[in-house]
């Protein structure tokens, strides 16, 4: 197994700051806007946009909550593993909202269209745009894109990418694994 | 962990300690699905489950029926009252005659004890045993055990007495099996003619006063007294049962503690409890009938995990 850094705690920094900026670009105080962390790595992403929407950009009102896909996933009964469910927390309305999916690591397109599914037990948003991280182009399964993307990265099927987060896993940092 | 040991529930006492987290786990995430606005979800579309009472029932069925259409699983009911059962057919000839219907699970209601299991070993769907006879109802105990965790933050260590009529409940067996292998300490109190002999084999306290049992506790579960089972008079008149083992406000003022008060329904209202104690903040009857919902969508997703494809 051999691991190549792809970005480091500064260029994720980076990254993120863009990304907040072009949220901002689109949303701006963020009165009609939700932003979903997909889980469950999603959730330190959409937690840190958050934190720094309210601590750097000043904006008061960011509703943020976290979309568990595991019920709505389309391999039940199909891999090897059973699938584990994790917490979801939305505690508000997104009838007629904007909602933005927010994700480490778009690969498949699968849990996106997990999530497309999912978010419709919680009402009829009024649009819904993706964010993520990275995006391996060219893996995709089904006719998914992000609207925001960090770094677009090509990898191959066997090849694994991890995006670390200081809070859960010691340090801000993304890594390609070649298995 | 996260996949159950066991194919089938055909008892709480073929399960392990993992086993009864793990339900609850994926309960808590049930209990959330199933406040949302939309109350479903699509992970089962592709199982049919025969739901096969041969006896009646109407929580429980409802409850498992509920269950499984918010799992989106294709549902079909068999009410032997209504069925070629009263023309002679046997067990295993009707259930084979529904899975020759391409059905995945079968969740079964008996009269005798132990027909899930007789039933596992000789058709090839996933059992659970919603009730044979006086055996095992193990998801009742699970959503009994579920909403102690609710309620008091957790089971282990709590005391908890079972009164009434233990000798004809099903309720009351699985309680015991779940509740201690959760490492909680089981008391049972009720008549002695409604006592099974050997109980206290399973490490159980046995009480017949009532107040005395109350002290100790800190859960009481009451149970119903079955009268439907009773081939010979276990005690001299309702009356007499409702003075020494009916559950009032009085006594339970008297009592220097609050203590949590559980009903696996249906409620005698007046005969085992009074009105104000079942209506009370006390009682968690009503949330025991939530629970169930989730509990029962816990088991089914997790043996439905492990149907092969």
């Amino acid at each position: 197994m051999s691991q190549k850094v792809l970005l480091n705690a500064k260029e994720v920094n980076i990254i993120l700051h863009r990304l907040a900026c072009q949220l901002i670009e689109n949303h701006n105080d963020f009165t009609n806007t939700v932003l979903i962390g997909i889980q469950p790595r999603g959730k330190y992403l959409a937690n840190r946009l958050a934190k720094m929407l309210k601590a750097d950009y000043k904006i008061k009102n960011i509703q943020l909550g976290h979309l568990d896909i595991t019920f709505f996933r389309d391999d039940f009964r199909r891999g090897d593993k059973p699938l584990e469910a994790n917490t979801t927390d939305i505690d508000f309305i997104i009838e007629n909202k904007k909602v933005v999916f927010i994700d480490d690591v778009l690969y498949t397109g699968r849990s996106i269209r997990a999530a497309l599914t999912a978010i419709q037990s919680f009402g009829r948003p009024k649009e819904i745009e993706l964010l993520t991280l990275i995006d391996r182009r060219f893996s995709r399964h089904l006719p998914i894109q992000p609207d925001y993307r960090g770094r677009q990265v090509d990898a191959i099927n066997n090849e694994k990418v991890k995006v670390n987060w200081k809070e859960n896993d010691g340090e801000d940092a993304v890594y390609l694994i070649n298995n | 962990m996260s996949e159950l040991s066991v194919n089938h529930l055909l008892g709480i006492k073929y399960l392990d300690k993992q086993d009864i987290q793990l339900i609850f786990k994926t309960a808590d995430h049930f209990k959330e699905v199933i406040n949302r606005p939309i109350k479903k979800v699509p992970s089962l579309r592709d199982i049919t489950i025969a739901n096969l009472f041969f006896e009646n029932s109407t929580r429980t069925k409802l409850s498992f029926e509920l269950a499984e259409k918010r799992l989106s699983a294709d549902v079909i009911n068999f009410s032997a009252s209504q069925s070629s059962v009263k023309k002679g057919e046997t067990l295993i000839d009707t259930v084979n005659n529904i899975l020759s219907m391409k059905v995945d699970m079968v969740v079964m209601r008996h009269p005798s004890p132990g027909a899930g299991v007789f039933l596992s070993k000789h058709i090839d769907a996933s059992i659970i045993n919603a009730g044979d006879g006086a055996h095992e109802h193990p998801t009742q105990a699970l959503l009994d055990s579920y909403s102690i965790r609710e309620r008091l933050g957790e089971v282990k260590g709590k005391n908890v007495v079972i009164v009434g009529d233990i000798l004809h409940s099903r309720v009351a067996l699985s309680n015991i099996f779940a509740l201690q292998l959760q490492g909680a300490s089981v008391m049972v109190c009720g008549p002695k003619t409604l006592i099974p002999k050997y109980i206290d084999k399973l490490g159980v306290k046995v009480e017949t006063n009532l107040r005395q049992a109350l002290n100790w506790c800190d859960v009481a579960n009451v149970l119903r007294v079955q009268n439907e089972r009773m081939d010979i008079s276990y005690f001299p008149s309702t009356r007499e049962y409702t003075q020494q083992f009916g559950i009032n406000a009085a006594l339970l003022n008297s009592l220097d503690k609050e203590v949590t008060i559980m009903h696996p329904g249906p409620i005698n209202r007046g005969v085992e409890i009074t009105s104000d104690v079942a209506d009370s903040k006390q009682a968690i009857i009503l949330n025991q009938v939530e629970n169930g919902v989730a509990i029962r969508m816990a088991v089914i997703y997790l043996l439905a995990s492990k149907i092969k494809k």
